[in-house]
């Protein structure tokens, strides 16, 4: 018990100083972090640049605040694509059963067996290199995690007594799926959203790294490290910033849902308590 | 025990079929025509139709589809357009730096891991315990070409153990061709065993709070070799599961680690096959690699009906 909490207040703590970090460059950032001074290039932190600059005079910290900003709504929206389109789906399939549940969870199987980040690559590659391309080469992985996880669930929920009270009541289906099922399920569709917003955070990383993310002058965690590679000898906090940065969110989201999916899950406390 | 199997196999042969529909349909909707980019800029129009009719890009669509997925069955992979030699040599040549990698990769995290979570299970809910759950957390985190840099930086450029990336060959001699890889090795292996490390402690866990495994305590086992000699036995199968999404994982997540290391494996081949639109190539590795998901898969099931008899009586 005592260790879920103290999970879940680092993880809220992370996750709030991300998600500030974000909000704050939409407003302000220290410095331009587009803006090009080629006479300030590879400064260490200092007073005026606490993350130093990099090889084009750039200010790290500027671009590191930006960089969140990207990194939050790509994943954030992947993971919106996953839910939003995954989870009808999964309680569709479970809500009919038969020939259609068979379709929809043979065709996520099929999703299941494609390596993921080559097909992002691929993806972002074919379609153009880009934030909105990313967000769908890696939301499209996630939908069938959540219409797994949502077909589950229902289906464990369809032979309850408060769901057959509810057919014997009159109720459709889709009444029942949503007003039933769903709310039942939501917890662990919480918890899997962290950990899916966490995965985007990496794939986002992965795919601005190889070139195929946001495209410069947007500042982007990923591309920040590709560029350090060269001046690592020389600037060695290039490569750490940018690097921190996706560490903590992710460290951040994960512990967020380990603690959160303690919480909502009696059986796990229950166990936890002996 | 039988039938399950057979009804896995033809499952596996329904999903290729439909992943070979799949990449050629993505696939065959690039923009983007491969000879005029062989050809480069200003070709010859009739240069370029004649390479186009050498290529076969002048049949219909579903024409090329049913010729490279007939060739396919017959194992032959067709030709690259750029390197204009059987895209099945190429995999295969590729393959033998990737899949050393692979193995390697996997061999670190499971040595790593399970003593790792023998080590944290024997001591739940202690200090030892959060001190493996709190590392195996921040190993979650790392992205592995994160950690590939920052490794190059410390044994290669500062330290001068490793080079800090090529691949000399296996002609070069066994070990220099090792060495290279070793770097490469540990950036993949490690988030790897941190995922292994948490899955292989919460299942060790779970297992201790079995009947059998209170009787072996009551007869007077110590906990360690409960853990060991009965738990540790019961718990693999999450394990067998993850190690198995994992060889999948590492053959594909290569892809960006090879190119931190400039290592020929599959992974840069396909990154280069993208840039120059050799789709023959991409597809042909594309196809490999949900070949040998779908094999692992069945594998894992196979295992698990081996391991466990229930398995494969209960399902549909």
């Amino acid at each position: 018990m005592k260790r879920s909490s103290a999970s879940l207040a680092i993880g809220l703590a992370f996750t709030a100083l991300i998600l500030a970090a974000a909000g704050l460059s939409l407003v302000w950032t220290p410095y331009d972090a587009e803006l090009i001074l080629v006479e300030q290039r590879l400064m260490p932190p200092s007073a005026a640049h606490w993350f130093g600059t990099d090889q084009m005079g750039r200010d790290v910290l500027s671009m590191i605040l930006g960089g969140a900003r990207n990194s939050i709504a790509v994943a954030l929206v992947a993971a919106g694509i996953g839910l939003g389109a995954g989870v009808p789906l999964g309680l569709f399939a479970a809500a009919q059963g038969g020939i259609v549940d068979e379709i929809v969870m043979r065709s996520n199987d099929l999703i299941f067996a494609f390596p993921a980040l080559l097909l992002a690559i691929l993806i972002t590659a074919i379609a153009g290199p880009g934030a909105i391309n990313a967000i769908v080469a890696i939301g499209i992985f996630n939908i069938p995690v959540f219409a797994r996880l949502a077909r589950g669930g229902a289906l464990a929920l369809w032979p309850r007594d408060f769901v057959r009270a509810a057919r014997v009541a009159g109720k459709g289906r889709l009444r029942i799926s949503l007003e039933h099922i769903l709310p039942n399920i939501a917890s662990v569709l919480i918890v899997q959203g962290t950990i899916q917003f966490s995965l985007g955070v990496l794939a986002e990383a992965g795919l601005s790294y190889v070139g195929l993310g946001a495209q410069p002058p947007a500042p982007s965690w990923g591309r920040m490290l590709a560029e350090s590679q060269t001046y690592f000898a020389l600037a060695p906090w290039l490569a750490l910033a940018p690097g921190l940065a996706i560490v903590t969110t992710v460290l951040g989201l994960n512990m967020l849902g380990d603690g959160l999916r303690d919480l909502l899950d009696p059986r796990i406390r229950r166990e936890r308590a002996i | 025990m039988v039938r399950f199997l057979a009804g896995r196999a033809l499952a596996l042969v329904i999903t290729l079929l439909a992943a070979t529909l799949v990449v050629f349909l993505v696939l065959n909707v690039v923009p983007g025509d491969p000879a005029a980019y062989m050809m480069g800029l200003g070709g010859d129009p009739a240069a370029l139709a004649e390479l186009r009719r050498e290529l076969g890009l002048d049949l219909p669509v579903w024409q090329r589809y049913f010729a490279w997925a007939g060739g396919l069955a017959m194992g032959d992979f067709g030709v690259s357009y750029t390197y204009r030699v059987p895209v099945g040599d190429l995999i295969l040549e590729r393959m033998r730096v990737t899949l050393p990698l692979t193995l390697m990769a996997m061999a670190l995290s499971t040595a790593l891991a399970i003593p790792l979570a023998l080590f944290a299970a024997g001591r739940r809910g202690r200090a030892a315990d959060a001190a493996v759950s709190g590392l195996a957390q921040v190993g979650l985190a790392i992205p592995n070409f994160w950690l590939a840099i920052l490794l190059v930086f410390v044994f290669s450029t500062t330290l001068k153990l490793f080079s800090a990336g090529g691949f000399p060959g296996w002609e070069a001699g066994v070990w220099p061709a090792l060495k290279a890889l070793v770097l490469p090795a540990v950036a993949l292996a490690l988030p790897q065993a941190a995922v292994l490390t948490r899955v292989a402690r919460g299942a060790l866990i779970e297992t201790m709070g079995e009947d059998y495994i209170r009787t072996a305590r009551a007869k007077g086992l110590s906990e360690r070799r409960a853990l060991r000699d009965h738990a540790l036995r019961n718990a693999m199968i999450p394990v067998l599961t993850i190690l198995g999404l994992q060889f999948t994982f590492l053959l594909a997540g290569g892809i960006i680690i090879e190119n931190v290391f400039y290592l020929p494996g599959l992974g840069r081949l396909v990154f280069q096959a993208i840039a120059q639109r050799d789709l023959v190539v991409v597809q042909g590795v594309v196809i490999v690699l949900v070949f040998a998901a779908v094999l692992v898969t069945l594998a894992v099931d196979a295992a698990y009906a081996l391991a466990d008899p229930r398995v494969g009586k209960g399902r549909r």
